[in-house]
């Protein structure tokens, strides 16, 4: 991958909860506006790699990592202790397994992070507030009731306006974890025509434990297994014909 | 076994079911009724009151000073002083507690500090509360010179239910689910702004609650009142907190000499006349009337959020 | 950069103020151990303590002033036991039922209206017993004085009842459904599963609830000074008035003491006695608490 295209890249990366090391040796390359997505069975440690990309373990004590996820093209290293978690995170955003809006009016989901940064003047907020609903294909289902509570759509509903409060502060990385895992058919192939559109805009990373939706989604896949890449490839290379015996048997459902 | 042997085990395995089951039916019927007898206290004591009381229940009654003839007696002063009081005592509480509370929740760290605070307030929770009135005394009082007044007995009250509000807020900011705060400052927003806009607006519920039961507590306070030098005979009331000149608002009002409701009842239960007897019961009346409609408040309040935001 | 730095700068001056709140509660623990070790020994310099401890007199407002504490003591105990006499059965037996045996709706129903027995003033407690329970007491027990230890003892007894009775009842429903069944499952009845299983299982939470009890009893002042009398009296007979601590400390606070003489310490010895029984016992209770999370 030339550097040009690259928006990520993970080098030698550790992580440690407590004593237990959840994360060993870590090297992936994510490309700039690509869905790259992690599989594996539970407990591999998909989940836990993502959430280094914003800093998430930094809420919770006993935390270490080691190594670095550079960023491009400033070449930081997002888990670097020197630098600020809540920058980063300005900067990177994720949407969460269940659902989780804030019991609040949907346009008040949707304009949070703006005021988290400090925008307040009305008319930004509402321009802001319908982009992000029309990226998240929630728009014309809300439009007439932004002022009533989040808790009053599906849970589908509910996803989009995650991925809308998510879009609204413009991220250069856009974190999903298990997006639909919580919701019907309907209502992940929604989100998954979605991911697909949002990926021209900005460049993504899924975790899934839904190997067909890693399949229809991405354009690249890394497989991991007790905390280690396994392999990491374009994703029909990796499903049509992949190179470790172990990745083979978890996508023909040996295990996992 | 022969057919005589095991009719006669029979029997006495019924019997043996039988007396259990008689003691069971037996503890129903007492459980149920000792159930009943909180019950019954509670409305012996409320009809007791409401007989006695009754006849001097009057508008004459609600706006008179105290007097040395009982049918004259009023509670004014003492009505205008539990106000009084209640409103320092607010003033003081709440944002200490409430602040106390967010920091326990959200900031502090598993060390030793942080489980000696929380020993801490876990033990002023059962302290007696004349104690309270001891600390107030020595150190309002006379240290800090403020005076057997308003101030002292409002801050003297505020430490009393300052426990109940740093644990009711804990509770209520307890309730809201991690995956909120993870939202927030996943979109990059800091401890402080999740507080502000997340942690506080959801917790206010319980929050509102606690501080209202603890307000109805301290407004049925009288041990630390008295402790701190309230008088039980005042004929005035104390100055009023607006001033007709600049700037309109004056604070004389707390370094002036009160009482409060409990006391004039203390005071007229203790006099050997019954005629005033009448007077604390009447009084009574009204202070139970305040104390219940505040604890109806504080439930609905918590039933109104709890509508409003289903985690 | 400057933003982050001023950010910064604003989010650890937030936290400073809040930590400091957070501290106060060790502050007014520090006060009053502080206010009430200062004024008690004065209160040591002049009055012997082996005589303050053993002493069964307690005239500290007469001319020839004795300093005893024993009669406030044993004042304060034997109100405490009558309370505890009248809460621990019936607090049990109340939690046992509305635990194991009440329907749902009538336990949903009855809790809220046993926490309003907490809610009354204790003037009106106090009231109650003096004016209400007394004279009943008087039709059996023709002997009765007027004040006595037995009538706020009742009183208390069944105020301190709804706190005895929730948390044992909390702890009770804590304990998991299959403990139950496996007595059930030999024939049991829900009397005897009640008492040989569930309490056992619960005793921790039991045992704290009780000692929250005790404190309270021991704490309690205006149903006691209205209604046991301003009398110190070293008895053990609950017939006739006694003093207690807290109704001692009214009597000196309603009367005109100057500040630093050695009634006005007295106060405060007294409050020092009531403070490390009460502390004592939070601190045994504080200990249960601790094994119940623990347990689960």
């Amino acid at each position: 991958m030339v550097n040009d295209d690259l928006k990520a890249e993970a080098k030698n990366l550790n992580f440690y909860y407590g004593a237990i090391q959840a994360l060993k040796n870590i090297n992936l390359s994510i490309e700039r506006r690509k869905v790259t997505a992690l599989i594996g069975p539970s407990g591999c440690g998909k989940t836990t790699f993502l959430r280094c990309f914003n800093r998430m373990h930094d809420l919770y004590p006993h935390n270490r990592y080691e190594g670095e996820i550079v960023l491009f093209p400033e070449k930081i290293n997002i888990v670097s202790p020197v630098i600020d978690p809540i920058e980063i995170r300005m900067q990177i955003s994720m949407v969460f397994q269940k659902p989780n809006p804030f019991p609040k009016s949907i346009y008040e989901n949707v304009a949070y992070g703006l005021r988290v940064r400090g925008i307040n003047k009305k008319n930004i907020l509402d321009d802001a507030v319908e982009k992000s609903l029309r990226s998240a294909a929630l728009w014309d289902e809300v439009k007439n009731r932004l002022g009533s509570p989040s808790f009053d759509l599906s849970g589908g509903q509910q996803q989009r306006l995650c991925i809308a409060r998510a879009l609204a502060t413009d991220p250069r990385i856009l974190l999903f974890d298990e997006p639909t895992s919580a919701l019907d058919p309907t209502a992940t192939s929604k989100i998954e025509e979605l991911i697909m559109q949002l990926k021209n805009e900005v460049t993504i990373i899924i975790v899934t434990h839904n190997m067909q939706q890693a399949a229809r989604v991405s354009d690249y896949t890394a497989f991991m297994y007790l905390g280690e890449i396994i392999e990491f490839d374009k994703t029909d290379r990796i499903f049509t014909a992949p190179s470790n015996k172990l990745t083979e048997e978890y996508i023909t459902g040996r295990f996992g | 076994m022969q057919n005589t042997e095991y009719r006669a085990q029979n029997t006495d395995i019924r019997r043996r079911i039988a007396f259990n089951k008689f003691c069971d039916y037996v503890f129903w019927v007492t459980g149920f009724l000792s159930t009943l007898v909180g019950l019954a206290l509670l409305f012996t004591l409320m009809g007791d009151l409401f007989m006695d009381g009754y006849p001097r229940m009057s508008y004459r009654f609600l706006t008179s000073f105290p007097s040395r003839f009982p049918e004259e007696a009023g509670i004014l002063s003492a009505w205008g002083g539990t106000c009084l009081l209640m409103f320092v005592t607010a003033f003081a509480a709440v944002p200490l507690g409430v602040a106390a509370g967010i920091y326990l929740e959200e900031y502090a760290k598993k060390n030793w500090l942080t489980d000696i605070i929380e020993i801490n307030i876990a033990n002023l929770a059962g302290v007696p509360s004349i104690i309270y009135g001891l600390l107030a005394l020595g150190l309002f009082v006379y240290f800090f010179k403020f005076g057997e007044s308003i101030l002292t007995g409002g801050l003297a009250l505020a430490l009393l239910i300052l426990p109940m509000v740093i644990i009711a807020t804990r509770e209520a900011i307890r309730a809201i689910p991690n995956s909120i705060r993870e939202a927030s400052y996943a979109l990059g927003a800091t401890k402080w702004q999740t507080v502000w806009w997340h942690i506080i607006p959801y917790s206010t519920g319980g929050i509102l609650t606690g501080i209202i039961i603890g307000l109805s507590r301290a407004i049925g306070e009288t041990a630390p009142i008295i402790t701190v030098g309230a008088l039980t005979f005042i004929a005035f009331l104390p100055s009023s907190p607006v001033s007709p000149e600049f700037p309109f608002l004056s604070f004389k009002w707390l370094l002036d000499p009160f009482t409060v409701m409990p006391i004039q009842i203390f005071n007229w239960v203790s006099r050997p006349q019954s005629e005033f007897h009448v007077n604390a019961a009447a009084a009574g009346i009204v202070l139970m009337v305040m104390t219940l409609l505040m604890n109806a408040v504080a439930i609905y309040i918590r039933y109104n959020y709890r509508k409003k935001i289903k985690w | 950069m400057k933003k982050n730095i001023k950010r910064k700068i604003k989010e650890d001056i937030i936290e400073s103020i809040l930590f400091l709140c957070a501290l106060s509660s060790v502050i007014i623990t520090a006060g009053i151990v502080v206010i009430l070790a200062y004024e008690s020994f004065g209160f040591f310099k002049e009055v012997p303590v082996m005589g303050f401890l053993t002493g069964t007199v307690w005239t500290p407002l007469f001319a020839e002033p004795k300093f005893g504490i024993l009669p406030l003591v044993t004042g304060t105990l034997l109100v405490t036991m009558i309370a505890l006499a009248v809460a621990l059965p019936l607090g049990i037996m109340v939690a046992v039922y509305l635990s194991e045996y009440a329907p749902h709706k009538f336990r949903e129903t009855i809790k809220p209206v046993l926490e309003l027995l907490a809610a009354v003033p204790t003037v009106v407690y106090g009231y109650f017993a003096l004016l209400f329970l007394t004279p009943l007491l008087q039709k059996f027990l023709p002997d009765l004085s007027g004040f006595n230890a037995i009538s706020p003892g009742i009183i208390i007894g069944i105020m301190i009842v709804p706190y005895v009775s929730s948390v044992s009842e909390d702890s009770m429903r804590a304990v998991p459904m299959y403990i139950r069944e496996g007595s059930y499952a030999m024939g049991a009845t829900k009397l005897q599963t009640a008492f040989k299983v569930v309490i056992p299982a619960a005793f921790s939470g039991i045992a704290a609830a009780f000692i929250m009890g005790i404190s309270r009893a021991i704490g309690e002042t205006m149903v006691v000074a209205i209604a046991a009398g301003m009398m110190p009296n070293f008895t053990f007979n609950p017939m006739e008035p006694v003093q207690t601590l807290t109704s001692y400390i009214v009597q000196v606070s309603l009367g005109d003491v100057p500040h630093g003489t050695i009634e006005y310490k007295t106060i405060f010895a007294a409050g020092m006695t009531l403070f490390m029984m009460t502390l004592f016992f939070n601190i045994i209770g504080f200990w249960f608490r601790k094994r119940i999370r623990e347990a689960y």
